[in-house]
């Protein structure tokens, strides 16, 4: 076996068909990625495997036989990739050690690229797959499931920093910090990924510019999903489910300019999207039912465009916290618009405020609340359609639809 | 004294106020979740349509009702039964044909219509009120000395609960809205049934927004399941304190 | 079998009932008289505990009325104005009344039959007419056979006919050893009936006397004529 190694060694030195290594419990994986060629496959038989910082050196595929575990005994880091081109995939990699001084990864991608994390499973994890300094990786179809219980102790389920072109898919991630994390990640994609029940963020993203995320699910997170300091973001076909808590959003977008949000569902969030300092966001074709508030556009946002957006069962439309209004809402669906269609051309006669009186007096006054959808409320919503008087004039949708939008 | 109850409850099966009570109901209840199709806003127009109905029908119904059936009881209290047994079993026989009368009229349009944990909720709000209502009638019926008062009691009974205890309540968040009035609030709020009802809905409709919110009633109050429990409590004891008072006066009332 | 003793009962200042003591006993048919607000149903309804007593106490049988409710089993009520729920037959209040009395297996249906009522027994009680109420509530305090019958304006409002037929009853459940008293204001009514008058003014007792005594002492036969002479003596005493 050595010998026929030797002689591929020798005789391909660039590995023209790559040799296949098989490995059990009683081996050490460093030892064997550290004798195995460039481009040779190591099969792990299952079973349990204590050892950690292995460190890939050299472009490998390491494939796991159902899911063979690499315990890092809750002290160490698992794996570290440092060569181009290496694939992981099908292993279970659980109980990395928690250190505040090290960001212990159960797979680190340290100034990669080519890299593929796939269908493995991360148990317990701090970091699940930390990549720094990395260009045109791949994760995807990961099961990564930690029970993190408050900010400080805890990592991120996929952390990303500083680093170009990777494609997250189809990754289930629960229990973390942050499910995805990316601060400096540029040109990539997120996709059909779930996130949920993580203690902060589902997504958490800063300065990643030209990124597209879409198609993912983002539910019973702490805070939601946090976008900010970011140009040129492409957010479509997401769910954002079920975020609540008196900091918790749909999404959070803080001077986020240049992008584009379509086709995303915001359902059951205390607030659906929240947006401070943003500008020339296009929000079009979401759909947002029974949130607390559907939208909290702050004075601070200029030339979003926000059209052909269904609004249904929410407490309230939209809030605001000043009286100007730089933003266009238009050919949106509100189901509590009560005006009239004459030419029934499916655009209402009378423009509709979408912010509500109550939600502008509870603000002030919290206590309200307690009186909210009383016959008292409706009095005051009633006067104020005659007689607008608090609400802020400009923030209105000229062209609200009478029919809900297909989406 | 099931016996009574059981005559009473027919007669009222019977009664033409109660039927067209029911027929309006769900003559209402179809079309605000039909025009709505079957979404929240129009389980909201229901919510706004019990709170209002319920207690103002159930107080002036049952009260001319029990006026009505003054020398009925009369005659039945001539029996060698005990009074408490009788009125008991008028306000069975009161409240159970008046909520099966929401229930048909309301419970059964929800049911068919909107199958969700929320319309569950609002029928039980709107027996809770009913069985409340009934209980605060009856009491009515014993204080008053005519018919007359009674009716006019009821009708400032009703809507003092339904209209002017929010305004009053309105006025004084506003007043003192610079004081932590949190606690006092929900204290103020247990003395007006209707106002239970309204808060049990919002826990179930309006949670992510009041999730929103910070401050003691939010987190403490409205927030948690507590919320839920201390509402339907009060409204219990609402149904049962007026009850239990109406009986003591009755059993020393010369009628 | 009805001992009362010191009662007065007021609404406030005034006194409906002021220091009343009378004892009736059976096989007496009591008529009880006096003008309007005299009284005569603050005490009738004393008697069936309806009113509770200010002052002093009511023995039905030896057993006080304030302390239970049992002795309404031996008392047959019909009150003045028959009101029931509207939607419920005829059948249903006998039904009714009959199950609260735990249903007893012999009753007297005699009214029930002689008034016709079985015929119409699945009418509505809102659809009939003042008399046939009337007619249904005399049926119920005569269903039991009770020891004493207490009778509120019984024949106000019934036919010629049902008022001989009602007063052929109280006739025979008097010569049947039970105490029956009758307040009525058509006095020509009672005759042959009563055989004690007790009078009530302003919630005094007046007098309570058998008719020969009074017959004696005013010279007169008829009821009527009987009450108005002795009212008129005392017109002239308070004159």
């Amino acid at each position: 076996m050595l010998i026929r190694i030797l002689l591929c060694c020798f005789l391909l030195p660039h590995a023209l068909h790559a040799a296949v290594i098989r490995m059990g419990p009683s081996a050490l994986l460093q030892t064997v990625a550290d004798k195995a060629q460039p481009g040779d496959t190591i099969l792990v038989a299952a079973g349990l495997y204590p050892q950690h910082d292995i460190i890939i050196r050299k472009p490998l595929t390491i494939i796991g036989e159902n899911y063979p575990v690499f315990d890092g005994g809750k002290q160490y880091q698992v794996f570290i990739v440092t060569a181009e081109n290496v694939r992981i995939q099908g292993i279970t990699v659980q109980h990395t050690g928690r250190s505040s001084l090290v960001d212990m990864a159960g797979i680190r991608l340290q100034n990669v690229s080519g890299a593929v994390i796939q269908n493995c499973r991360f148990l317990e994890t701090t970091y699940a797959v930390y990549i720094q300094h990395s260009r045109h990786c791949t994760v995807t179809g990961n099961q990564i499931k930690a029970s993190a219980t408050d900010e400080l102790q805890s990592g991120n389920g996929i952390h990303a920093w500083k680093s170009d072109s990777l494609l997250i898919k189809g990754n289930t991630i629960a229990g973390h910090r942050d499910g995805i994390y990316f601060e400096f990640v540029t040109g990539s994609s997120i996709l059909h990924n779930v996130s949920y029940n993580n203690i902060r963020y589902g997504l958490h993203f800063m300065f990643s510019h030209h990124d597209t995320y879409s198609h993912n699910t983002f539910r019973n997170n702490g805070a939601g999903v946090a976008v900010m300091y970011t140009k040129d973001v492409t957010m479509t076909a997401n769910t954002f489910y079920h975020n609540w808590g008196d900091a918790s959003y749909g999404i959070l977008l803080k001077d986020i300019s240049d992008s584009r949000i379509t086709g995303n569902r915001f359902s059951k969030n205390t607030i659906g999207i929240f947006m401070e300092g943003s500008s020339r966001i296009h929000i079009s074709r979401n759909e947002f039912s029974s949130n607390g508030w559907a939208m909290r556009v702050q004075a601070s946002c200029e030339a979003n465009v926000i059209e052909q957006n269904n609004f249904v069962d929410n407490s309230f439309d939209v809030a605001t916290n000043g009286t100007m209004m730089l933003n266009t809402f238009r050919g949106n669906y509100w189901d509590k618009y009560e005006g009239y269609d004459l030419n029934r051309d499916g655009t209402g006669d009378v423009p509709y405020h979408p912010v509500s009186v109550y939600s502008i007096l509870s603000e002030r006054i919290p206590a309200t609340m307690i009186l909210y959808r009383s016959f008292l409320t409706n009095i005051m919503d009633q006067a104020e359609k005659v007689m607008p008087s608090i609400i802020p004039d400009q923030l209105r949708d000229d062209a609200p639809k009478t029919k809900k939008w297909k989406l | 004294m099931l016996t009574v109850s059981k005559y009473v409850f027919l007669d009222l099966l019977k009664n033409r106020s109660i039927l067209v009570y029911s027929i309006v109901l769900a003559v209402l209840s179809f079309t605000l979740l039909g025009l709505s199709g079957g979404s929240a806003k129009g389980l909201l127009s229901l919510l706004n349509i019990t709170l209002l109905f319920v207690p103002v029908i159930t107080t002036l119904f049952a009260t001319i009702y029990f006026f009505n059936s003054l020398e009925f009881i009369e005659l039945l209290l001539s029996q060698p039964v005990k009074r408490t047994g009788i009125l008991l079993s008028e306000y069975a026989g009161m409240a159970l044909s008046l909520a099966a009368a929401f229930i048909l009229g309301v419970g059964l349009p929800l049911l068919i219509m909107v199958p969700v944990a929320a319309s569950f909720m609002l029928v039980l709000t709107g027996v809770l009120l009913t069985f409340i209502f009934t209980s605060v009638a009856l009491l009515i019926f014993v204080l008053s000395k005519d018919k007359t008062r009674g009716i006019g009691a009821a009708i400032i009974v009703s809507l003092f609960f339904t209209l002017l205890f929010d305004g009053l309540m309105m006025a004084f968040i506003f007043t003192f809205s610079d004081y932590p009035i949190d606690r006092a609030l929900v204290g103020i709020m247990s003395f007006n049934p209707v106002d239970l009802a309204r808060v049990l809905m919002l826990l179930q409709l309006d949670v992510a927004v009041l999730m929103g919110y910070s401050g003691a009633l939010f987190k403490e109050f409205l927030g948690s399941a507590t919320g839920s429990i201390y509402s339907v409590a009060c409204m219990i004891c609402w149904a049962v304190a007026p009850l239990l008072l109406a009986i003591r006066v009755f059993r020393k009332k010369d009628l | 079998m009805i001992r009362i003793e010191k009662l007065t009962k007021s609404f406030g200042k005034f006194k409906a009932l002021d220091n009343i003591s009378l004892h009736l006993e059976k096989g007496q048919a009591v008529s009880l008289l006096g003008p309007n607000g005299s009284g005569k149903t603050t005490l009738i309804k004393s008697i069936l505990g309806l009113v509770v007593p200010g002052k002093g106490s009511i023995t039905i049988n030896g057993r006080l009325v304030s302390k239970d409710e049992s002795y309404r089993a031996g008392i047959g009520y019909m009150p003045q104005i028959g009101r029931y729920p509207d939607n419920m037959t005829i059948e249903q209040v006998i039904r009714m009344v009959r199950d609260i009395r735990k249903d007893p297996a012999d009753c007297d249906e005699e009214l029930y039959f002689r008034f016709g009522l079985n015929k119409v027994r699945h009418k509505k009680m809102r659809t009939l007419s003042g008399g046939t109420r009337q007619k249904v509530s005399a049926s119920l305090a005569f269903l039991f056979s009770p020891d004493i019958y207490i009778l509120d304006e019984p024949t106000a409002g019934l036919d010629p006919v049902a008022n001989e037929i009602l007063k052929d009853k109280i006739a025979a459940e008097c010569a049947r050893g039970k105490l029956v008293l009758i307040t009525s204001h058509v006095l020509s009514d009672l005759d042959g009936l009563t055989s004690h008058i007790i009078y009530l003014q302003d919630g005094r007792l007046m007098f309570h006397e058998s008719v020969e005594q009074l017959q004696a002492r005013t010279g007169e036969r008829k009821l009527n004529k009987i009450i108005a002479s002795i009212l008129e003596k005392q017109n002239l005493i308070t004159c």
